[in-house]
């Protein structure tokens, strides 16, 4: 026998008999018994790489509120353990550490996938594994058709055309001109918005899109600039390039309104565009304009304290990215709450979720809507001065 | 239809302008030393985002760059003391893979210095576009045309007038005799890091207000760079030039006259097919195998 096999035997031993937790007592580790019920959660997230604006404060939202939530005493006297990887926005790497958290962590439900591509890749381990997956991304696909085991808590793509081409209907814009991205986000908003425009009375002129490292985007503008009878332009897209598309929208002296999405719902985007920025809308939740809601408005405390909460810890602007990684962790904090620690419990709980209040907005989940988020939950913002507004 | 060509051309330029000086900084260390070096695109970003952060932390700009500068140019040498001159004696592709792991430290190493995030600095004439025949401009793209032929008019003149240059090029074709005749070769192949890591930090700076800039910037200039100097020839330094503004074209053209969505895939589609035509490149001599 080995030195090597004496030592796990004797291990098996001390793990086996109450022997562990007296040595661990003696020593003065008063939390080893606890730590065995500690409730694993897992978070895949592109903390770095292209997608990092969204992983970043994603992943300092989590260990921040389970940190909260431990301090307080945990979950029914049972402690948070927060398992984090960082996938650099890279699909293939998400869906490694998504099996390594099904298989070696054995956590008991997941919140993360930053990006549209990382959670399509990692949700087939889960809905395989049978454990909750609540995403950050933005994508309809993720809910569309319905998995069982896959949530998210950011609003759709498609909800944001929408909301965008209802503003349009108001200001008497119907002929527009679309430039994308083609990251997943991108693509994915691009095909939800001419899908849903035929039903806001919107034509689509001319389409162009850009590469998500692409530097300069003043050819695909020039073509639509170029393109007679376009009243406005729509550019789904997040990262760099809609920052870019905005300042060549401007050199290219285009004067028509122009509207981003909700990917690019942070200050960063503002710092990058400049100048340019200003008159540009677009849809986001009432997190980044909590202090300008009305005090009768009921997310204004919930967003309020987020912001003030995370803007404290980070001393960095707070973004929307963060508060759906909050408003995951909440929706998991209350199902275990109420159901327990056994992923299929938690699963039928989250969908359970019933007027959480939410940085993003009020969520009622149901069997057919894993998401949960109504249009209201939107806000039209207008960027005056380098600053939020809200523009209806 | 001129306004619209000539914006095209532009775009193709400016963004060409940058893939030519990475090329050309591959050129430098892959004729003195016969390594291609894939950290050059690590240059290129040490150059945007020490300028970024020295800016920040209040420095004036004509300081901040050149302290950008040095910087690039100490990590180009440190690259080549650490790394490369350990392993002189190993072939060229186990070199190459060295470079892509030195690659891989820069970028951690800035992602940790610095930030994740994506950073711009003003424009040095400011951002409000010139008119020209119809076609909006940037100041800042005249600063990087402008800029661009600057380095390679000085990089030549250093070739072919200078001492030092001499060396370098008696360094690249015969190493031996090179060291015969008395040049220090490792201080050459030191120096020829440096520069390339020089010009490559000075494109970096001249173009983050154009492109933003942050830590991982260099992966794709140097993937860019690389293809521009495949286009123009190995070796060649009017050729890396000439290849990254065709690149440039290509992609800026196809977009705006084929479609967005292709354009990548048309410049490559171009590069394939020069490829296969002239296997050396637009300007590479032909090579012969030595045995």
């Amino acid at each position: 026998m080995t030195m090597n096999r004496l030592w796990e035997d004797d291990m098996r031993f001390l793990k086996s008999t109450p022997v562990l937790a007296g040595f661990a007592l003696a020593a003065g580790f008063s939390l080893a018994p606890a730590m065995a019920q500690d409730i694993k959660i897992g978070a895949v997230l592109s903390v770095t790489g292209p997608a990092s604006f969204l992983g970043d404060p994603e992943e300092k939202t989590l260990k921040m509120y389970v940190e909260e939530i431990n301090a307080k005493g945990g979950i029914k006297g049972r402690k948070l353990q927060l398992i984090t990887y960082d996938d650099g926005g890279d699909a293939n790497k998400a869906r490694t550490f998504a099996t390594r958290l099904v298989e070696e962590d054995k956590v008991v439900a997941m919140v993360g996938g930053s990006t549209t591509g990382t959670t399509m890749a990692m949700g087939p381990v889960f809905e395989d594994a049978q454990i909750p997956f609540i995403s950050l991304a933005g994508a309809v696909v993720i809910i569309e058709p319905l998995k069982k085991f896959v949530f998210k808590t950011p609003h759709t793509d498609r909800m944001a055309c929408e909301k965008i081409f209802e503003d349009m209907k108001k200001r008497g814009l119907t002929k527009i001109g679309m430039i994308s991205g083609t990251d997943g986000f991108g693509k994915s908003m691009r095909d939800e918005c001419v899908k849903v425009n035929a039903r806001f009375g919107i034509e689509i002129l001319a389409e162009e899109s850009y590469g998500p490292r692409d530097t300069d985007m003043t050819p695909q503008l020039t073509n639509l600039k170029a393109k007679a009878g376009i009243q406005a332009v729509v550019n789904p897209g997040f990262g760099q390039g809609p920052a870019i598309v905005t300042r060549n929208f401007r050199q290219l002296g285009m004067t028509m309104p122009l509207y981003q999405s909700h990917g690019v719902a942070s200050k960063q985007f503002i710092e990058l565009a400049g100048e340019a920025a200003n008159g540009v809308r677009l849809p986001a939740a009432a997190l980044l304009v909590a202090d300008k809601l009305p005090a009768s408005d009921p997310q204004k405390p919930v967003a309020q304290a987020y912001a003030k909460k995370f803007q404290d810890a980070t001393r960095q602007p707070v973004s929307t990215f963060g508060g759906h990684a909050y408003d995951g962790l909440m929706i998991l904090a209350g199902a275990i709450e109420r159901g327990g620690a056994n992923p299929k419990a938690i699963r039928d709980e989250i969908e359970k979720t019933k007027g959480f209040m939410g940085t993003a907005g009020i969520f009622t989940m149901s069997p057919t809507d894993h998401m949960g988020l109504d249009l209201t939950a939107f806000k039209m913002l207008e960027i005056k001065a380098g600053d939020w507004a809200i523009a209806e | 239809m001129l306004a619209q060509f000539l914006q095209f051309t532009m775009s193709g330029l400016t963004v060409g302008a940058v893939y030519a000086i990475v090329g050309l900084g591959f050129t430098i260390i892959y004729n003195a030393s016969g390594v291609l070096n894939f950290a050059q695109g690590e240059f290129v970003m040490i150059g945007g985002m020490v300028t970024v952060f020295a800016v920040a932390a209040g420095v004036p700009l004509p300081l901040a760059i050149l302290l950008a500068i040095a910087v690039a140019a100490i990590v180009g040498v440190a690259l080549h003391r650490l790394a490369i001159e350990p392993a002189k004696d190993a072939s060229p592709v186990v070199l190459i893979i060295i470079t892509i792991g030195g690659a891989l430290v820069i970028r951690g190493i800035a992602q940790i210095v610095f930030d994740k995030q994506l950073h711009k600095l003003p424009g040095f004439s400011g951002d409000t576009p010139v008119n020209f025949m119809g076609a909006s401009i940037l100041p800042q793209a005249l600063w990087v045309l402008g800029g661009s032929a600057l380095i390679v008019t000085l990089v030549t003149l250093f070739f072919a007038k200078t001492m030092i240059g001499k060396a370098v090029l008696a360094t690249a074709a015969n190493r031996l005799a090179a060291q015969l005749v008395g040049v220090n070769t490792s201080v050459i192949l030191a120096i020829s890091f440096a520069l390339s890591a020089t010009i490559g930090a000075i494109a970096g700076i001249l173009v983050t207000p154009i492109t933003f800039t942050n830590y991982e910037v260099g992966t794709m200039l140097a993937l860019k760079g690389f293809a521009a100097l495949v286009l123009g020839g190995l070796g060649s330094p009017a050729g890396a030039i000439l290849g990254g503004m065709v690149l440039g074209l290509c992609e800026s053209l196809s977009a705006g006259y084929l479609s967005s969505t292709y354009k990548d895939a048309f410049a490559f589609l171009v590069m394939i097919a020069v490829l296969l035509v002239m296997p050396s490149g637009l300007l590479g001599k032909p090579s012969a195998e030595r045995v």
